[in-house]
């Protein structure tokens, strides 16, 4: 008896949250796709973005989101590396290193976003711009990138490690070939976190890259992202409410794409590296 | 490493039933006790606790030494110190003197790259890196040196040959390790230790994860290996001992570390033990 009612309630709890994730993509199909075109995705936007399209806000989506991964990519598995591989020599100092990430992890975009308005386009005379926005987007993704990326290497059975070191491998050897080649599962799953926590970005993307809606020239310039475009569309443009479902059904699926994107790179290197997990 | 015994009695394993024992020349493999490695007063700690103290034996070129004893003396630990693969455990403490062909490798001013390069080591577990079957072996290979591909092609067959396992996979080198039978992969990681031709050999109970045919197999292979590599093997099988070791170190924990109680030549140790400890060890073990 106990045993069904358990059933019935994990499944009401599975059937929940599948509704829920439903019921939002069902609403936003139904509301923007009628409005998604070939022209929508290709023109300028006009009228405070109640007519014309998204091009420039897409572009500058993607470079702020390029931006982003070139610095959080590197710096994020070089850190993981750092305290998975190297960390166990100076245990204090991976301790201290994991707690700032933590609460880092915690810390509310907004913060982030004045902290990135302060630092990156005052301080260091970004203004307004891709670059700001990416450097500060690339902040907060990198206690989640880091966090995944140590737990995917310390998964890594030790077997490896020992085995190369019986035999006389140098320790990068051993990382660039074997250790993230196995790790690389874990690590995808850490950078398609990382990707989305990017694109819905708004908060602290308001005060770095700022919502201009012109096609950016260079990443020097300005430029507004598609989360900031929803809101603004949703909140502040009376009317904008189709063209606001539409640009996130463009987002999402554009999420959708760059993850399943990121996949397949990661399959093909995969099979070229390596060929069996 | 006497000439009856080597590669050549390896290779005809296949075609004259009497050589498929090739362990039975064993006088003729071992036949001279000249030391390769000399362990002196060799201690462990871990975070100060000792885990092996006074361990003074040498370890004879060209033969299988079994290190056998009670689980938690030390047995594997002391296999570790000699390719100082216990640098890689925190705390760690190695201290004492070991020598291997007279030249010292406790003590920090000593290149682990070359000493790992000469001492191979097999673990119980086998470990094949997550690569292809032939990329386990040229891997290791080219970060030692060996930029011709033709000549890891041929180390690769070569050394494939010597472990049994070339008939079995020759037509499948580029297809998983992992994708092996546990028997099949231990012998791929004896080949990959092969492959850098090391003179010594670690084996740390590298049968007790097989099943007792694969275990057969990996044992006779060991044996073989009698007269080319100095092999230690740690084991808990003393039947295992038994049939393949020329020289016997026996561990014991007296006083809260392990220590060598007796050592020497199988067949003294395993018929007529000098120490009431390895005779009850051997007398409970065999009942």
């Amino acid at each position: 008896m106990a045993d069904r009612i358990a059933t019935v309630f994990m499944w009401g709890v599975a059937l929940l949250i599948s509704a829920v994730f439903a019921w939002i993509v069902g609403d936003l199909l139904l509301q923007g796709l009628p409005h998604l075109s070939w022209g929508f995705l290709s023109a300028t936007p006009t009228d405070a973005g109640r007519a014309g399209g998204i091009l420039p806000i897409l572009v500058s989506t993607l470079l702020i989101l390029a931006v982003c991964m070139v610095v959080a990519i590197p710096l994020g598995l070089g850190t993981a590396v750092l305290l998975s591989e190297f960390g166990r020599r100076n245990p204090l100092f991976g301790r201290l290193v994991r707690y700032s990430l933590d609460v880092l992890a915690g810390v509310p975009s907004i913060v982030f976003g004045l902290f990135g308005n302060a630092f990156f386009s005052l301080y260091l005379g970004m203004g307004f711009s891709i670059l700001s926005g990416g450097l500060t987007l690339a902040c907060m993704v990198l206690p989640l990138l880091i966090r995944s990326s140590e737990t995917a290497l310390r998964a890594v059975p030790d077997d490896y490690r020992r085995a190369a070191a019986a035999l006389g491998l140098p320790v990068f050897a051993t990382l660039w070939r074997i250790l993230l080649p196995a790790a690389t599962p874990g690590l995808i799953a850490g950078l398609v976190l990382g990707i989305g926590r990017a694109l819905a970005e708004t908060a602290a993307l308001l005060f770095t890259s700022g919502y201009v809606d012109r096609m950016p020239g260079s990443l020097l310039d300005s430029g507004r992202s598609l989360s900031i475009h929803i809101y603004d569309l949703a909140m502040n443009v009376p009317g904008g409410e189709s063209n606001a479902y539409a640009s996130a059904v463009v987002l999402i699926m554009l999420l959708l794409i760059i993850n399943a994107l990121t996949f397949r790179a990661a399959d093909r290197w995969l099979h070229q590296r390596i060929t069996a997990v | 490493m006497s000439e009856n015994c080597s590669p050549a009695a390896a290779e005809s394993v296949s075609d004259d039933p009497q050589s498929q024992r090739p362990w039975m020349q064993r006088e003729a493999c071992c036949a001279t006790y000249e030391p390769c490695l000399q362990v002196r007063d060799l201690a462990i700690a871990y975070a100060g606790k000792p885990a092996l103290r006074n361990v003074t034996f040498d370890i004879p070129r060209g033969c299988i030494t079994a290190i056998v004893g009670p689980s938690g003396c030390g047995k594997s630990s002391f296999l570790s110190s000699l390719n100082r693969l216990s640098d890689l455990t925190d705390g760690c403490r190695v201290s004492g003197s070991v020598r291997i062909e007279g030249q010292e490798i406790v003590g920090a001013e000593i290149d682990l790259i070359a000493l790992r390069r000469q001492v191979g080591m097999i673990f119980q577990k086998p470990n094949p890196f997550p690569l292809s079957i032939r990329e386990n072996l040229t891997f290791p290979l080219k970060h030692h040196g060996m930029s011709d591909r033709q000549a890891r092609e041929a180390a690769v067959e070569n050394v494939l040959r010597r472990v049994g396992l070339w008939e079995e996979v020759k037509d499948r080198l580029d297809a998983p390790a992992l994708g092996l039978s546990g028997g099949q992969q231990q012998r791929l990681c004896l080949a990959r230790a092969l492959v850098l031709s090391p003179k010594v050999l670690l084996l740390d109970e590298p049968c007790s994860a097989l099943d007792p045919l694969a275990s057969a197999v990996v044992e006779d292979l060991i044996a073989s290996l009698r007269g080319d590599y100095t092999v230690v093997i740690v084991t808990h099988n003393l039947a295992q001992a038994r049939r393949i070791a020329d020289n016997v170190a026996m561990f014991w924990l007296v006083d809260g570390a392990g220590t060598v109680v007796e050592h020497g030549r199988a067949a003294s140790v395993f018929e007529a033990p000098a120490n009431p400890i390895t005779a009850a060890y051997i007398a409970g073990a065999r009942g």
